[in-house]
């Protein structure tokens, strides 16, 4: 019984008994959970527990120790938030969804083997792609199929490198993997699916801002973070991810510069700080994975933060894009403070959350002697900069007047904004706090004199260069566009081809079964010629003709045995 | 009592033979007949169990030892054939009463039923003897009351079918009489364990081989081998239906035991298998018999044609099992005669029936044939899903352990075409299914609409025979490890 109150379990069991409550009972279940789950979660001491053996294969359910707690405080955290959030939301489907996927990330982060892993793994796609259908509209349709596509595929990639690896070694132990076998490299590969690796990435932009409004609050904590998780458990220290988290670093800056869409924007931003964790993952050392759980840390909560202000304006304009806002600080001034701060934070500005963990990759690197690397990361701080900290605020709050007048959030939202705020202000102001959750101990400082003037003159130099290119007229111009990603070759161009091809295959199709059919009458014809009644084969012989045969026959038996 | 029954087998239709030509009284024969046609069914029954309990049974006729006189020689092999013969004369026979009544005039009852006694006396005796000499005597025995047999059809063709099958099968008996002469005169013996003991000493090997193609030839006629085959369609196709029914069980089969018997047990399998006459000529005809001959019997319109081809094809089947020369291979080849002949005896029957009532079987006439003759139908349906070997059928077991067989021997393309003639089975087999269940009556007059199932003595024993194979299909292990006692018999040499 109490191992049905482990924290997934106990997520699921209350999706389960969700729909049959009122709304008001639901909002609060909502509330409730997450904060019960957290509780129970830290009562648990270090080991594997709720270990079910199935079929012949123990699965342990609940393998706590100090990487899978951190992921575990975030998402609890992370689920009470975007619950509080969403208190507006009376969908059933949305709040049921929302229950059930953030206890199959949980489960995720505590699964102690590939099998269980593999279950939680499907469990958030299946759960996830609610949030997005439950927009009802057919866009959303189509673009949750696609985004379940993409993760059930992940799924089934997992489930076959799992087989492999299983095969190979005969273990599901979810340890250190590493890229030694076909069977890890397909799990690399499905990790990489979610946790959008380059040219692995278009279902994230498509999907988020696709999400319903407080949808996409509860998309941005979990997928990616738990992808995360599942690389630094099982590919620490694996040299390559290194070269993908530097790209993934930056090239989303010139897709989300150009972006109209502010959601958009804010989803490449995302993939971009994916990008730190993944670096961080593959140098592999103490200080550089704890870089990684304490950016994914900050990352929930400031990315959060800053999809929420932009949720909040769309909740009261209606758009999210940033060529029909403008000016809206006058009547949403603590919504424009929220997204100020989130902005601070994820741009790395001491004093705020991103600055304590992204020192510790950015140093991880440094000491690494990864210098390439090290000022990849540095280009894409100063994208960051650009592209959401001044871009996001300025365009939506500040900016031309668009002479939209909203109220201000509604209270539970600006409630929810300003708890994700303050502890994103207390992270950076007490490091600390943070610190003593990372998996391993720490004996690290942000506040260095160098720490700090380093990212001052970044800030500084990335406000000159807005400002310069704002005056001089080169910025480019919000309009209303749809910019194009890879993701272009599978949605446009290959079903425009895709008519042509389907033609050729019906032609050749018609061609190759009328030659066969063409074989297939002769080759009849001859076998009927042959065997009908009253022909050769199926006539009745004359004696003659059967005592021809017997003669041929004996002759030929003779010939054979007597030579 | 009991060590006398290997000469009851072959004396009680020896002797019913001629009582039944003194009663002439045409109820009063089949009474005869059908008693010394169970009497021997159950003495092939109790001989069986004996030779599974105790081993070979060695019988010396007239007292005579076994060198000079004549011995009858039973093991696991014969043993199950002579109760398939027997069986199924004993079951065809309760079948006939109504069928010959229907077909054959009634003051040739007596005769008919004399006949098949001495057929029965023949078959059983060629089974049974252990005397090369004494194969043929039997041999001409079965033949010639075969030939009368056969010409007891109705059709006036039934007569050319006869001579020609006399003609054919007189030059089959003359070879094997030509090729045991030679034996003889290569060996001074005429006992078979005697000649496996002494061919291999043998100073005139010349000699043995020319008895052993002669003997091949020979053995390869009577059991309708392809392209020897073409005495056998017509002759089943024009024979009274009851006989046909019996001859399709039975006389090939015996055939084949005898080929069996010369083969591994006389010759021996290293010297049969030596030669490039089974592996050059045996394998590939037939290979070719049962591809070709399903192919043919797919585009008969005469049922019992289709069903004669088909018969020849599943003799192209045992074949190929005996041409593997490994146990599993003769074991599959055994176990395909037993259930073969029980499958192709009970699709005759529900031939027969079909016959009695409608008068013709002509098969795109017989549709909606299921409203009118449902028993008769599902009686077919069964025995031709057999046929094909569906699962739970005897055709499924016999044919699975040739595929078996034939892979274990690394020949793939034999059991990719066993499959692909299977196929075959399929169509022609489903035609007529097709034709009978589902195919709407053209003329819907009152008198084809209403039922007129076939009478109960047919459909009896036709059921008996059915039910049995459906038994032997489900525990196919039953006659599986008879075959295999049989195939290490084989193997292993006389002893």
């Amino acid at each position: 019984m109490t191992n049905l109150l482990a924290p997934p379990f106990l997520y699921l069991i209350a999706a389960l008994i969700c729909p049959f409550l009122s709304s008001r009972w639901r909002a609060l279940l909502l509330l409730g959970v997450p904060v019960f789950g957290l509780m129970i979660m830290l009562a648990y001491p270090v080991g594997d527990h709720v270990v079910w053996s199935v079929v012949g294969f123990d699965l342990t359910f609940m393998r706590v120790d100090r990487l899978s707690t951190l992921f575990g405080i975030i998402f609890s955290i992370a689920a009470l938030l975007s619950g509080l959030y969403a208190w507006h939301v009376r969908d059933t489907v949305q709040q049921v969804a929302t229950l059930a996927y953030a206890g199959a990330a949980i489960g995720g982060v505590f699964a102690g083997d590939l099998i269980s892993l593999f279950l939680w793994w499907e469990g958030t796609a299946v759960a996830s792609v609610f949030l997005i259908w439950a927009r009802r509209t057919p866009a959303s349709t189509a673009t949750g199929m696609r985004y379940l596509l993409v993760q059930v595929l992940s799924g089934v990639l997992l489930l076959a490198g799992l087989l492999m690896h299983y095969h190979d070694t005969g273990s599901i132990a979810f340890e250190h993997l590493g890229l030694v076998s076909p069977g890890t490299f397909l799990i690399f590969l499905s990790f990489g699916i979610k946790c959008a690796f380059p040219l692995l990435h278009n279902w994230l932009a498509d999907a988020y801002p696709a999400a319903t409004l407080t949808g996409t609050v509860v998309l941005s904590a979990f997928t990616t973070k738990m992808a995360v998780y599942a690389l630094a458990r099982g590919y620490a220290g694996t040299e390559v991810l290194i070269y993908i988290g530097a790209l993934m670093t930056l090239f989303p800056i010139f897709l989300a510069l150009v972006e109209d869409d502010l959601q958009r924007v804010l989803a490449y931003s995302l993939n971009s700080q994916l990008g730190f964790m993944v670096v961080g993952v593959g140098i592999g050392s103490e200080l550089s994975i704890n870089g990684s759980a304490a950016h994914a840390f900050c990352s929930v909560l400031y990315q959060g933060l800053l999809f929420m202000s932009v949720g909040a304006v769309v909740y009261r304009t209606g758009t999210s894009r940033a060529s029909q806002l403008g000016g809206l600080y006058r009547t949403m001034p603590v919504t424009m403070l929220c997204c100020l701060v989130g902005a601070a934070s994820i741009s790395a500005v001491p004093l705020f959350s991103g600055f304590v963990s992204k020192s510790l990759i950015l140093d991880a690197s440094g000491y690494n002697g990864n210098y390439v690397v090290w000022l990849a990361l540095l280009v894409a701080s100063v994208g960051v900069l650009v592209h959401t900290t001044i871009k996001v605020p300025y365009l939506t709050f500040f900016a031309k007047d668009s002479g939209k007048r909203p109220a201000e959030a509604p209270i539970h939202m600006r409630l929810a904004m300003i708890l994700t705020a303050s502890l994103c202000v207390i992270i950076g102001v007490f490091p600390g706090l943070l610190y003593s959750l990372l998996p391993y101990s720490v004996d690290y400082h942000p506040y260095t004199f160098d720490h700090v003037l380093v990212q001052l003159q970044l800030l500084l130099f990335a406000l000159l260069a807005f400002v310069v290119l704002k005056k001089l007229g080169l910025y480019p111009r919000m309009v209303q566009s749809t910019s194009l990603d890879t993701d272009v070759i599978y949605r446009k161009w290959l079903p425009d081809r895709l008519p042509a091809v389907t033609q050729w295959v019906v032609n050749l199709n018609a061609c190759a079964r009328q030659m066969a059919l063409g074989w297939l009458g002769t080759g009849y014809g001859m076998v009927e010629r042959l065997t009908r009644p009253g022909a050769p084969l199926a006539r009745g012989w004359s004696v003659a003709s059967m005592m021809f045969v017997v003669i041929v026959l004996m002759c030929a038996v003779l010939v054979l045995n007597l030579l | 009592m009991i060590d006398q029954f290997p000469a009851l087998q072959i004396m009680v239709p020896l002797v019913a033979a001629p009582i039944c030509v003194m009663i002439r009284n045409p109820r009063w024969s089949w009474v005869c007949a059908m008693v010394a046609s169970t009497l021997a069914f159950l003495i092939s029954i109790i001989l069986l169990q004996q030779v599974m309990a105790n081993g070979v049974i060695r019988y010396a006729v007239g007292g005579w030892a076994a060198p000079s006189g004549i011995e009858y020689y039973i093991d696991a092999m014969n043993a199950a054939v002579l109760v398939l013969v027997s069986g199924i004369s004993a079951v065809v026979l309760v079948y006939a009463y109504r069928s010959v009544a229907k077909s054959v005039p009634a003051e040739k009852h007596y005769l008919f039923y004399t006949a098949w006694l001495m057929c029965v006396c023949g078959l059983l005796g060629i089974v049974i003897t252990g005397d090369a000499f004494n194969v043929f005597v039997f041999l001409e025995i079965s033949s010639l009351s075969m030939y009368t047999l056969i010409s007891f059809g109705q059709d006036r063709r039934a007569l050319t079918a006869s001579f020609r099958y006399l003609v054919l099968g007189s030059v089959g008996a003359s070879f094997i009489l030509i090729g045991i002469g030679f034996l003889y005169a290569a060996t001074g013996t005429l006992n078979m364990t005697d000649l496996a003991a002494r061919i291999p000493d043998s100073e005139s090997q010349r000699a043995v081989l020319v008895a052993f193609s002669f003997l091949t030839m020979g053995v390869l006629i009577k059991s309708a081998v392809f392209p020897l085959h073409a005495w056998l369609p017509n002759a089943y196709t024009f024979a009274p239906v009851a006989v046909t029914a019996f001859l399709a069980g039975t006389a090939t089969k015996v055939s084949l035991y005898v080929l069996l018997r010369f083969f591994f047990s006389v010759f021996g399998k290293d010297y049969s298998f030596g030669q490039h006459l089974l592996n050059g000529v045996l394998l590939p005809a037939a290979v070719a018999g049962f591809v070709l001959m399903s192919l043919v019997a797919i585009f008969q319109n005469d049922l019992r044609r289709m069903l004669a081809y088909s018969s020849v094809a599943q003799v192209g089947y045992i074949v190929a099992g005996f041409s593997l020369a490994t146990q599993s291979g003769l074991t599959a080849g055994i176990v395909h005669v037993v259930n073969h002949g029980m499958v192709k005896a009970s699709l005759f029957m529900a031939v027969g029936c079909i016959l009695y009532r409608v008068g013709h079987v002509h098969t795109p006439s017989l549709d909606n044939l299921m409203k009118r003759m449902p028993f008769t139908c599902v009686a077919f349906i069964i025995s031709g899903m057999g046929l094909i070997g569906v699962p739970l059928t005897v055709g499924f077991v016999s044919k699975f352990t040739l595929i078996e067989a034939s892979l274990e021997k690394g020949w793939w393309a034999i059991a990719a075409l066993v499959l692909l003639s299977s196929l075959m089975a399929i169509v022609y087999v489903g035609r007529v299914i097709e034709i009978m269940v589902f195919r709407r009556s053209r003329e819907t007059g009152p008198e084809s609409s209403g039922m007129c199932e076939a009478p109960l003595s047919m459909l009896v024993p036709l059921y008996v025979l059915v039910g049995v194979s459906l038994y032997f299909g489900i525990n196919g292990s039953a006659t599986l490890e008879v075959a295999g006692r049989a195939a290490s018999f084989l193997l292993g040499g006389l002893q």
